[in-house]
């Protein structure tokens, strides 16, 4: 049931496909949910909360609770294949398998989520999300965002 | 002091300093000089904001009175707060708030990136998140200490002088107390010893870089580990903590 739920801020990948999704305990309180955030200042994981808690009590499986877990953390190397892919689909280029995380000192090689050059260039390392660069691609000349490796 | 009343006293530290850090880079929302800049201050913002949250809420489960990331921020007074003082001084110009992130973050990398190897696992979790955020905070105060500083003669004498008055509120940043030294014992806390050297060698290389002169040690204003702060705390609390002082329960 919980697969369904949608990322608020890029709606065409579940929480599942995100790699939040960590566990579900039966304890003799009900349902305990356990996710941990991607970001530290997400300002999804609210909203992600009361949909856990909706939609499994629309169900009728309540009570339920939301547990948030930061321990261990997560990191972009939790989404599946099926997110990255799904994310290129929507126009957001994926990010790189690496938890290195050296991309922001190094100019690497962002592909363009629309005609898939490489030719493009960073606009700006922060986007309308914290999750997000801004990059513009050579080619098509289309800006595109890219979810940074994290 | 015991161990859960030293640690409950870091993570205050810790997580007021994200807090008032961010209210400071807040204020600058629809302020900023460049649309990009304001998303990349609001950016660092909620960066901010999350790890005082996660930081918060642990400091609460170790007090064990059931106090919530919202209680902490909101109602205690002024004594109470023990972030650095760097972290509530106004925001000054655009070099001022720079210099500011510049010294802070490098701080933060440096002291996050030893925290991932603490005997406390809660904490190891927040800081590797802590360090890859931390990252982009220093990556863009150094290009900016670098454009402002080897820009213009205006661009310059601004950032100069940002640093010579930041300066002074730097030394604190490594202090240390029973606290740490409880912890310290229990390799919980950072070697602060060690994180100074490293920051000083960064900070010089990139003042150097940037034409800027780097100001010889002094005096080092100090008070905030034993809460006691400038008059500029007092302002900031009385504006965040308005709406749960004047409707206590109030939730959204
Ligand atoms: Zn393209």
């Amino acid at each position: 049931m919980l697969s369904v739920i949608n990322d608020p801020e890029i709606p065409v990948v579940t929480i599942f496909e995100m790699g939040m999704l960590r566990d579900v305990k039966i304890t003799d309180k009900g349902y305990e949910v356990i996710i941990t955030p991607t970001y530290s200042g997400c300002p999804a994981m609210g909203i992600i909360e009361q949909d856990i808690k909706m939609t499994l009590e629309a169900q009728g499986v309540r009570p339920v609770t939301v547990k948030l877990v930061h321990d261990p953390a997560w990191t972009t190397d939790w989404m599946s294949n099926t997110a990255k892919a799904k994310l290129k689909e929507y126009g957001i280029a994926p990010p790189l398998h690496s938890s290195c995380n050296s991309e922001v000192f190094t100019n690497n090689i962002i592909e363009c989520p629309h005609c898939h050059s490489d030719d493009t260039v960073l606009m700006s390392r922060f986007g309308a999300t914290a999750c997000k660069a801004l990059y513009q691609c050579n080619n098509c000349k289309e800006p595109f965002e890219y979810f940074k490796c994290h | 002091m015991t161990q859960e009343q030293a640690l409950y006293k870091y993570c205050l530290r810790m997580g007021d300093d994200a807090l008032i850090h961010s209210y400071r880079l807040s204020e600058w929302c629809s302020n900023a000089p460049i649309l990009e800049e304001d998303l990349a201050l609001t950016n660092f913002a909620l960066d901010m904001i999350g790890r005082a949250q996660a930081i918060l809420d642990y400091a609460g489960k170790i007090d064990g009175k059931g106090k919530t990331s919202d209680d902490l921020a909101y109602r205690r007074k002024e004594r109470d707060f023990y972030n650095h003082l760097i972290m509530e001084l106004p925001n000054g110009d655009f070099a001022y708030t720079m210099a500011r992130i510049l010294f802070v973050s490098i701080f933060e990398y440096y002291f996050f990136s030893e925290l991932c190897h603490s005997a406390d696992t809660t904490l190891t979790a927040i800081a590797a998140k802590t360090v890859k955020e931390v990252k982009y905070h220093m990556a863009h105060a150094t290009d900016w200490a670098l454009r402002l500083g080897d820009g213009t003669d205006e661009s310059n004498t601004r950032m100069q002088q940002a640093v010579d008055e930041l300066w002074a509120y730097t030394g604190e940043l490594f202090e240390t107390d029973d606290a740490t030294a409880i912890l310290e014992d229990r390799n919980i806390a950072v070697d602060m010893g060690m994180i100074r050297a490293k920051w000083k060698t960064d900070v010089t290389r990139i003042l150097t870089e940037a034409k800027l002169k780097v100001p010889g040690d002094g005096y080092n204003q100090t008070g905030s580990g034993n809460g006691v702060h400038t008059e500029y705390l007092g302002h900031i609390l009385s504006e965040m903590q308005y709406l749960q002082r004047a409707y206590p329960e109030a939730i959204w």
